[in-house]
């Protein structure tokens, strides 16, 4: 490195800070104060808090969304929702749980929070980009509330927009799009902050291999954001453009082809979903870790495994569209390179099955969390390769499997890695224990619920019920009797789950602990509880892996 | 409670930014890399209809927006080798006619589309949709990557305004330092200004106990030697930015103009 280009750090004189490296974050007074001390701030840690604010707050707006989706599905024919309103539901629901909480998932709140702290910076790379980033998220996500309440009616596309339905809808399809525009612009500048921020701010003697599988997670994941995020980008401006002035390129009386917006569509939005997936898979690494008292088994693998996840994540997209009549070919090659993506997957979870193996286990509510991923991950995998393969994919396609099979990979994978990692890092975020015995009642409400919910959908989607529809035959309503009364038990779970947590804020026990669970060994258990402003008084200089005890143990 | 000093340090880090400008001009790539995916896919799908569709476009003023463009890439690099120099008059001059190339193309677009327009050739006009689909697809994309290169063009020039306003305003500026810790330390004593060879250049009055913060002012205007590389760090990111969008017309102007 030349000596020109090296970092320069230069004091800088405002906001009032006696003592900045023994003050938290929330009690440093900066130059603004109150809201304003939030939404103006470019602290990392704030950022994310004020991500994970707005994630949570959609989280339940969707989950009120999904609530209505099961409720009305409880018996054939009309319930308490008309068609047009459950097709606006299912698609709100959508649009909300997958660019307003999963997408930014673990990255943009956990990540935000964790990602400086762990490689040993003060901040992110560009922390006024960051915050310009957030203000996109919040931007979108008004955009989205106003396409669903304002003009003709909320879209009723799903959250897919294909064409096209979407460019001849009467409903607000233009608005949703922008919105989904923004909030992948927001995305885009999380990852590129990401990607920087790992490639130059980590802290001397922090090399690629010793970086905790977490930062691993985020920044193969912050790669898929900037290289994917374009292309829906420009298709959903597309979508947009053809709607306003009839360009005709998805349209097929203009000689347009629907299927190739099928192909740009998920060209992003099958990466998307490792985007969602691959942050979550890397705290549950982490989480393992400190909760079993061990080193990780196979680091190396495990860092390496979410690098080619994002690699062949990115080159599967066609196995979405299977029965679309494109080339058999095409189907041979996607359906290959979807088993090859499995491999990585896999290994993940044989690496973290061979951690538990003994090791101390703590069953503390992030463990239990994380041991509920691994069965539901399982699952989902499972389901996702039968997805995967030719024969089954064809009689199962658009059935209640497929929305199983996501359910399982994205709620039970990344909501359960989420509320895991949201129990396991609490302390360390804002400064107190949650109360733990609803804690651990929340966690077995929301397991057993999400089963109930989410298993009979593979038995109705085998059965032949098509996903999406408002009736069906009454041969399907005892399963879908199950699965409306395993909605309830999960919300139930749920509900407690984000109450305990926010009740805590106030009532939880105070933990200024530096390691809480007394297994932490990545640099976030080595600063205070919640972390300083600049997270580290002096900068560490890292000698070891991230999971390696910090005084070699003699025995 | 340990009295430690002010901790907050402000990064500055410029390989950093410019690795965080290549990663968004990939984003860009990939952004039009869906529309030209589009383009090649129906190009093979109607290679007659394109062939006739190509036809109507005028050769002459896309060679000339493509010159006009290629010059203020070339404005462009001379600009951020002239603050290289410490030439601050030819890199703003530089400038000034990169933003002006730039006008001067979305001027000749402006009125090549409403030629277009004239001869009622917009996506959507009945007499495009009574031609073949392959020249209604032909146009559609025309006007949609046209269009949003054209947007690029008036982001690059905003982007390239900002620079010029900084750089006009560079050599005035001012920096101030401000001390108002451990100011008990020098009480009694005088400040001063020393040179290399221990001359005092300035002396100030004695820091009493009313004193309560020191500002130290200082105007400055650069001389050749005082200009960085560092300095400029964001006339070359945007630089890059306004290259990128150049490099899309490039393959643009072949494949809607040359094709026939």
């Amino acid at each position: 490195m030349s000596d020109h280009a090296a970092p320069v750090r230069k004091p800088v004189h405002h906001g009032t800070v006696p003592n900045a490296a023994d003050v938290s974050f929330y009690d440093f007074k900066g130059r603004w104060s109150g809201i304003y001390s939030w939404i103006f701030s470019t602290d990392h840690k704030r950022i994310g808090i004020m991500y994970l604010a707005l994630q949570v707050g959609f989280f339940l707006i969707g989950m009120a969304l999904g609530f209505l989706i099961r409720l009305e599905l409880i018996a054939p024919g009309k319930t308490i929702v008309t068609a047009q309103t459950y097709n606006a539901i299912f698609t709100m629901h959508g649009v909300i749980m997958v660019f307003l909480f999963v997408v930014p998932g673990l990255s943009a709140s956990l990540g935000n929070f964790l990602l400086p702290i762990m490689i040993g910076a003060k901040d992110v790379q560009f922390p006024r980009v960051n915050l310009f980033s957030w203000w996109l998220f919040l931007c979108g996500a008004i955009l989205a509330v106003l396409s669903f309440t304002t003009g003709s009616g909320p879209p009723d596309t799903g959250w897919t927009f294909y064409a096209p339905y979407s460019i001849r809808t009467g409903t607000n399809v233009t608005m949703a799009a922008m919105a989904v525009f923004v909030l992948g612009f927001s995305s885009i500048l999380t990852g590129l902050n990401f990607v920087t921020t790992v490639h130059r701010m980590r802290a001397p003697g922090m090399t690629f291999f010793r970086m905790p599988l977490f930062v691993w997670a985020l920044y193969s994941t912050a790669w898929l954001q900037v290289v994917a995020t374009p292309v829906i980008g420009i298709t959903l401006v597309l979508i947009m453009v053809e709607r306003a002035f009839g360009i005709g390129v998805f349209d097929p009386v203009k000689g347009g082809d629907p299927i190739l917006y099928q192909h740009l569509f998920w060209i992003y939005s099958h990466p998307a979903v490792y985007i969602m997936i691959l942050p979550a898979l890397g705290a549950i690494s982490d989480i393992i870790a400190v909760h079993t008292r061990r080193t990780i088994f196979g680091y190396g693998f495990i860092a390496m495994s979410s690098v080619a996840i994002a690699l062949f994540g990115s080159v599967v997209w066609a196995h979405h569209m299977f029965v679309s009549g494109q080339s058999l070919v095409a189907n041979f090659v996607f359906s290959l390179l979807t088993m090859i993506v499995a491999i990585p997957s896999a290994i993940k979870v044989f690496n973290w099955v061979a951690t538990l193996y003994k090791g101390s286990i703590q069953l503390e509510t992030p463990m239990l969390y994380a041991l509920a991923f691994i069965f539901l991950f399982m699952i989902g995998g499972f389901t996702g390769m039968m997805l995967g393969v030719l024969s089954v994919d064809v009689h199962v396609h658009d059935t209640y499997f497929v929305v199983g099979h996501f359910h399982y990979v994205i709620f039970g994978g990344l909501g359960f890695s989420l509320f895991g990692a949201l129990h396991h890092w609490y302390p360390k975020m804002f400064g107190r224990m949650y109360h733990q015995v609803p804690s651990k009642i929340a966690w077995f409400l929301a397991f057993v619920g999400f089963n109930t919910l989410y298993l009979p959908m593979f038995i109705m989607g085998w059965e032949g019920m098509p996903r999406r529809y408002y009736d069906y035959l009454p041969e399907y309503q005892t399963w879908h009797v199950v699965s409306t009364v395993g909605s309830w038990i999960l919300i139930a779970g749920l509900l407690l789950m984000f109450g305990n947590l926010l009740r805590s804020l106030k009532t939880g026990k105070p933990c200024h602990e530096l390691d809480p669970w007394g297994g932490g060994r990545t640099l976030e258990w080595t600063v205070p509880s919640p972390p300083p402003l600049e997270n580290f008084d002096t900068i560490p200089h890292i000698t070891h892996g991230p999971y390696d005890p910090d005084v070699p143990e003699h025995k | 409670m340990s009295n430690h000093s002010i901790a907050l340090t402000a990064h500055k880090d410029y390989r950093g930014s410019k690795l965080g400008i290549w990663l968004f001009l990939i984003t860009e790539i990939t952004l039009f890399g869906g529309m030209f995916l589009l383009y090649s896919i129906y190009r093979s799908e109607y290679p007659q209809d394109f062939h006739h569709a190509a036809a109507e476009l005028n050769t002459l003023v896309g060679t000339v927006n493509t010159l006009i463009l290629l010059t203020s890439s070339l404005t462009m690099a001379l600009s951020i080798a002239a603050t290289h120099h410490g030439n601050r008059k030819l890199a703003l001059i530089m400038l000034a006619i990169t933003v002006l190339c730039g006008a001067g193309f979305m001027v000749n677009k402006y009125f090549e589309w409403g030629a277009k327009f004239h001869h009622h050739i917009y996506p959507g006009s009945e007499y495009l949709l009574a031609h073949p689909k392959g020249e209604v697809l032909f146009f559609g994309l025309y006007f949609t990557m046209t269009g949003i290169h054209g947007i690029h063009v008036l982001v690059g020039m905003v982007l390239l305004t900002v620079m010029f306003i900084r750089i006009l305003g560079q050599p005035n500026s001012k920096v101030a330092f401000v001390a108002g810790h451990g100011l008990g330390e020098i009480e009694g004593c005088r400040m001063a200004f020393v040179d290399a060879s221990d001359r005092v250049v300035w002396k100030g009055d004695e820091v009493d106990g009313s004193v309560q913060r020191i500002d130290v002012k200082t105007k400055f205007w650069p001389v050749k030697q005082r200009f960085k590389v560092a300095d400029f760090n964001q006339l070359e990111n945007s630089g890059l930015y306004w290259h990128i969008v150049d490099i899309i017309w490039i393959f643009l102007f072949p494949l809607f103009y040359l094709i026939t």
